[in-house]
């Protein structure tokens, strides 16, 4: 059963304010999610005044320039700060996206981020994707073949049948998806969530690899697939442009075409 | 590592409402509303098959504005769910799955759902 409200633990509470350094004339307010382990406090909301004059365009850059310049102890992973690595997935503005790609004059108002919905926190913006990694591992995620591969060559692909993963192989795996579908939220110990799924699609649409019957059969669940409910958070959502949903759409158009042979 | 005090990130408290996941959430809504809308059905019928008297009485109090007010409501989504019952059998066709399309074809829904329910109204009151 789906539980609505955030446990005792979880609820949010009033945190503390960084004013803007004098004679800033610019300034954005960022409220951003804090919980740290070793203190036994709820969640809190703590707000940092930047000067945009001093700071870069993207809303990593301001968070980057908080906890060098502002307050050391702010916890968030980050790496590319180019859309390609995944790791800067926050809740931003209330829809999630990466802080590297997202503009800070794209938000109106207060800049609110918080750690991926309906997440285990490990401190501040830094979910436990344990669980997410472990369904990702759950589906194979590589080539199953059956036929001895040509001792001299790669398998070659035609143009076409490459052009079939186009909007598939792009995905990052930055999990923005999967916490914006309230179907993970209430099912995701069992479901395994838009990510997962166009990942595993990416593998059935892929000519090379010969387990597509078996790929099919892992999938036959009441809980791992069939949780989607084409809410389509997922697609509004992903930063890449990608549509976990269309992919899930055709995993279920592959179910019922094999059923009726 | 102690992991059981770990807080749950927020989730419903702090998402933006997207037109995706509000469309959604009044598929469902819709359909519980016109499971419990059958309850005025039987009631209709229960005095439709119990003379003329009961029937007059029982038509005299669906009348009522507040009663008229949820009838009304009720035909809303009854279209609403019929309607985007539809859009949900393209999609599980395969088609207009494109976020673009998804979009008209939710808006499509709205409007239809707010001009039937106008055009059934219109003629009946």
């Amino acid at each position: 059963m789906a539980e609505f409200r955030l446990p005792k633990n979880s609820r949010i509470k009033k945190g503390k304010t960084f004013p803007a350094p004098d004679g800033a004339e610019r300034t954005k307010n960022f409220r951003i999610y804090r919980w740290s382990p070793d203190d036994g406090e709820n969640p809190r909301i703590d707000q940092y005044t930047i000067d945009l004059d001093q700071c870069g365009p993207m809303v990593l850059d301001a968070i980057i320039k908080i906890k060098n310049e502002i307050d050391p102890t702010l916890t968030f992973r980050r790496s590319c700060r180019e859309g390609i690595c995944g790791s800067c997935a926050f809740n931003i503005d209330g829809t999630n996206t990466l802080a590297c790609t997202k503009g800070i004059d794209e938000i109106k108002g207060d800049v609110k981020i918080y750690p991926l919905p309906h997440m285990p926190v490990i401190k501040d913006l830094v979910p436990d994707l344990t669980h997410f990694y472990a369904q990702y591992a759950s589906i194979r995620p590589w080539i199953r073949t059956q036929s001895p591969a040509p001792p001299d060559k790669e398998r070659l692909q035609s143009r076409e049948d490459r052009e079939k993963i186009d909007g598939l192989y792009e995905c990052i795996l930055c999990a923005c998806c999967s916490t914006s579908c309230p179907s993970y939220w209430w099912n995701g110990d069992r479901y395994l969530g838009p990510a997962i799924l166009l990942q595993a699609y990416r593998w059935l649409a892929d000519t090379r690899d010969e387990a597509a019957g078996e790929r099919l059969d892992e999938l036959e669940d009441p809980f791992k697939l069939y949780r989607c409910h084409t809410i389509m958070n997922c697609a509004k959502t992903c930063p890449k442009g990608l549509n976990p949903a269309k992919a899930i759409g055709e995993i279920k158009k592959m179910m019922l075409e094999r059923r009726s042979i | 590592m102690q992991t059981d005090t770990r807080p749950l990130s927020p989730h419903l408290q702090i998402y933006r409402p997207q037109w995706t996941s509000v469309l959604s959430i009044l598929h469902r809504l819709t359909g519980m509303l016109l499971s419990a809308g059958m309850m005025l059905i039987t009631v209709w019928l229960v005095a439709l098959a119990s003379g003329p008297e009961h029937y007059a009485s029982t038509q005299q109090a669906l009348a009522h504005p507040i009663l008229l007010a949820i009838l009304v409501v009720w035909t809303s989504a009854l279209f609403y769910h019929l309607l985007n019952g539809i859009r949900h059998l393209i999609w599980d066709a395969g088609m207009m799955m494109e976020l673009p399309a998804a979009r008209r074809s939710a808006w499509l829904v709205v409007a239809l759902t707010i001009g039937l329910t106008a055009l059934v109204w219109g003629r009946l009151l």
